[in-house]
């Protein structure tokens, strides 16, 4: 299960800040990650490594939501890994 | 009309499951840059008191006991069984890593979420403001609430 959003970029996006959601379940990766990019400048890179299956829903669903974009997400092993910019 | 990315919601129910519901949708609706505002009535003012005895005549005083702990001491809505329920529950979010209701509660604080109180249900009730945790608002009626419901895109009643 692995879903590509294009960003324009190729190659790997470098990230400015990693954050680590593991083991954590809802809401709390969305609340992190919104704490995260709010302390970022604009069009800063967040990559977040989670291991609850809901966020392949809710990230992008937060994106939408939020107005942020969603680099990519995708599932490797048991973990789900996702790179969001701060759009504003 | 005109709407605002705003979210309002009534917390009437007292009970853990339902009052984790509530906290739930409005951290995330805050984290997702929406403004909440939470209206605790009747039962729901149980998830903002601070857990002291309240009450001053006999029938107040008598709730106020029933009523006692607040945010922490709140039972599911089905299945409580005198408190097993709650200490069952409690233990499996626990061991599944879920946010207790009073850490989901400070969060929702931290990230802006207004805690609105109903002014009847507290006079009702016999709970004082200084019954309340020190973040809620000050107490407010219907109106305040329909302000806000009318400014919202999304209303919930829990």
């Amino acid at each position: 299960m692995s879903e590509k959003v294009e960003s324009g970029n190729t190659g790997p996006v470098k990230a400015d800040q990693v954050i680590d959601l593991k083991g954590l379940l809802c809401p709390m990766p969305v609340v992190k990650l919104s704490i995260a990019v709010k302390k970022l400048p604009t069009g800063a890179v967040v990559e977040g490594i989670a291991t609850d299956p809901g966020v392949m829903a809710d990230i992008p669903a937060w994106a939408r939501t939020s107005g942020n974009e969603l680099i990519s997400i995708d599932q490797q092993g048991k973990e789900y890994h996702f790179v969001v910019r701060k759009v504003k | 009309m005109e709407t605002d990315n705003k979210l309002s919601m009534v917390v009437f129910s007292g009970d853990m499951d339902k009052v984790m519901a509530a906290f739930i949708i409005a951290t995330g609706a805050a984290a997702s840059g929406i403004d909440v505002t939470m209206f605790f009535t009747f039962w729901g003012l149980k998830a903002i008191q601070s857990g002291e005895l309240t009450g001053k005549s006999l029938f107040g005083r008598m709730l106020g006991i029933m009523n006692r702990g607040g945010v922490d001491a709140i039972g599911p809505s089905r299945l409580n069984m005198g408190g097993m329920g709650r200490w069952m529950f409690k233990k499996m979010m626990k061991s599944k890593n879920v946010a207790s209701l009073g850490e989901l509660r400070n969060l929702a604080v931290e990230m802006g979420v207004k805690l609105l109180p109903c002014q009847m249900s507290m006079d009702v009730m016999e709970i004082g403001t200084d019954k309340l945790i020190p973040a809620a608002c000050p107490p407010a009626g219907v109106a305040a609430f329909i302000e806000e419901a009318q400014h919202s895109k999304t209303t919930l009643f829990i």
